[in-house]
């Protein structure tokens, strides 16, 4: 049976998360507007998708001038991490039956797991998952409504600032898992500046977006031919 | 309907579904060796491609500019250890800095 004491720290953890994953919302809220969405398409995303990273990979592609299947496509196989944490989670959390199986999955992120993994005991796991999914929702839904009100307004000195702050916030999504403290980080290293140098040098030959995709594909590739053989 | 709004609408239910898997297929499919190391390595080829194409692209060519000053008081920032919020702040001042210089 946890105590009060653990129950405080899981939710005061939960709480703290909450918070600060909402201020990121406002510069994913701008971002969005200032890539071409409006700002209901912004908060669709934000209700709907929940998952910040395939977000700004969206916005990141529709903002460069890409097309639809570059912007769906890169959303999408930065989503397949949720799909992994699920697998986690399930043991923990055991939702019953197919609506709760349902509404868990919508809160299955990368904050959402590290709180429920991080907990000392099931109970706790499932009170850390709830309390920080709850927070992270609103927040996360309140903040981009923020910052895509408040993208319309901006003059050219903003809007440089903002331009800055993406490439910026994908750079902090990716530094943990160039630390020593992730499992191969040599190895991610060596797939992180493989999928920028292809990028980089597709930008001029393919449609804008298209490099983005096409980088994950070739290093991905070249990282299972190298093991096979 | 837009296209956009069928981006946002159908990118939205995928990643929904991708989370759904997670909570409803035989944990022996995700954990297939194959499956584990693609998954364990996207994030970085894509964050990665993304942080460069975001930094230097401009259309079909590349750009040096405030973003770019922007990206390397990010890395400092980050580092330093510092939190999130901040790191995102000081790329934003520098980009804004520039701006105004230049």
């Amino acid at each position: 049976m946890a105590t009060d004491a653990t129950r405080g720290s899981t939710l005061r953890d939960a709480v703290g998360l909450g918070v600060a994953v909402g201020l990121y919302g406002v510069a994913f809220g701008a971002a969005a507007v200032t890539a071409g969405l409006d700002p209901w398409q912004a908060c669709a995303l934000s209700l709907l998708m929940f998952t910040g990273a395939s977000q700004f990979a969206l916005v990141g592609v529709i903002g460069a001038g890409g097309g639809a299947l570059a912007a769906v496509g890169s959303a999408l196989l930065l989503g397949t991490r949720n799909t992994v944490y699920g697998v986690r989670l399930l043991p923990l959390l055991r939702p019953r039956g197919a609506v709760r199986r349902a509404a868990t999955a919508h809160w299955v992120i990368d904050e959402t797991t590290a709180l429920a993994v991080a907990a000392p005991d099931r109970q706790l796991a499932k009170l850390a998952f709830t309390a920080g999914g709850a927070t992270i929702y609103l927040g996360w839904n309140v903040m981009t409504l923020v910052g895509a009100l408040g993208a319309d307004g901006l003059g050219g000195t903003a809007q440089a600032a903002l331009d800055a702050v993406v490439p910026a916030a994908f750079l902090a999504l990716l530094w943990p898992r160039l630390q020593r403290a992730w499992a191969e980080p040599a190895a991610q290293r060596r797939v992180a500046l493989g999928g920028a140098v292809v990028a980089l040098v597709l930008t001029p030959l393919v449609p804008a977006g298209v490099q983005v995709v096409a980088a994950v594909v070739a290093v991905v590739l070249a990282g299972h031919w190298r093991r096979s053989r | 309907m837009s296209e956009l709004w069928v981006v946002v609408l159908a990118a939205s239910l995928g990643c929904y579904l991708l989370k759904l898997a997670g909570l409803s297929v035989p944990a022996s499919w995700v954990e297939h060796p194959t499956v584990r190391r693609v998954v364990e390595f996207v994030p970085a080829a894509l964050l990665a491609a993304l942080v460069a194409v975001q930094a230097v692209a401009a259309g079909d060519g590349l750009v040096l500019d405030g973003r770019l000053v922007g990206l390397a008081v990010a890395a400092l920032a980050l580092a330093l250890r510092a939190p999130f919020v901040v790191v995102l702040l000081l790329a934003g001042a520098a980009g804004a800095g520039v701006h105004l210089l230049s």
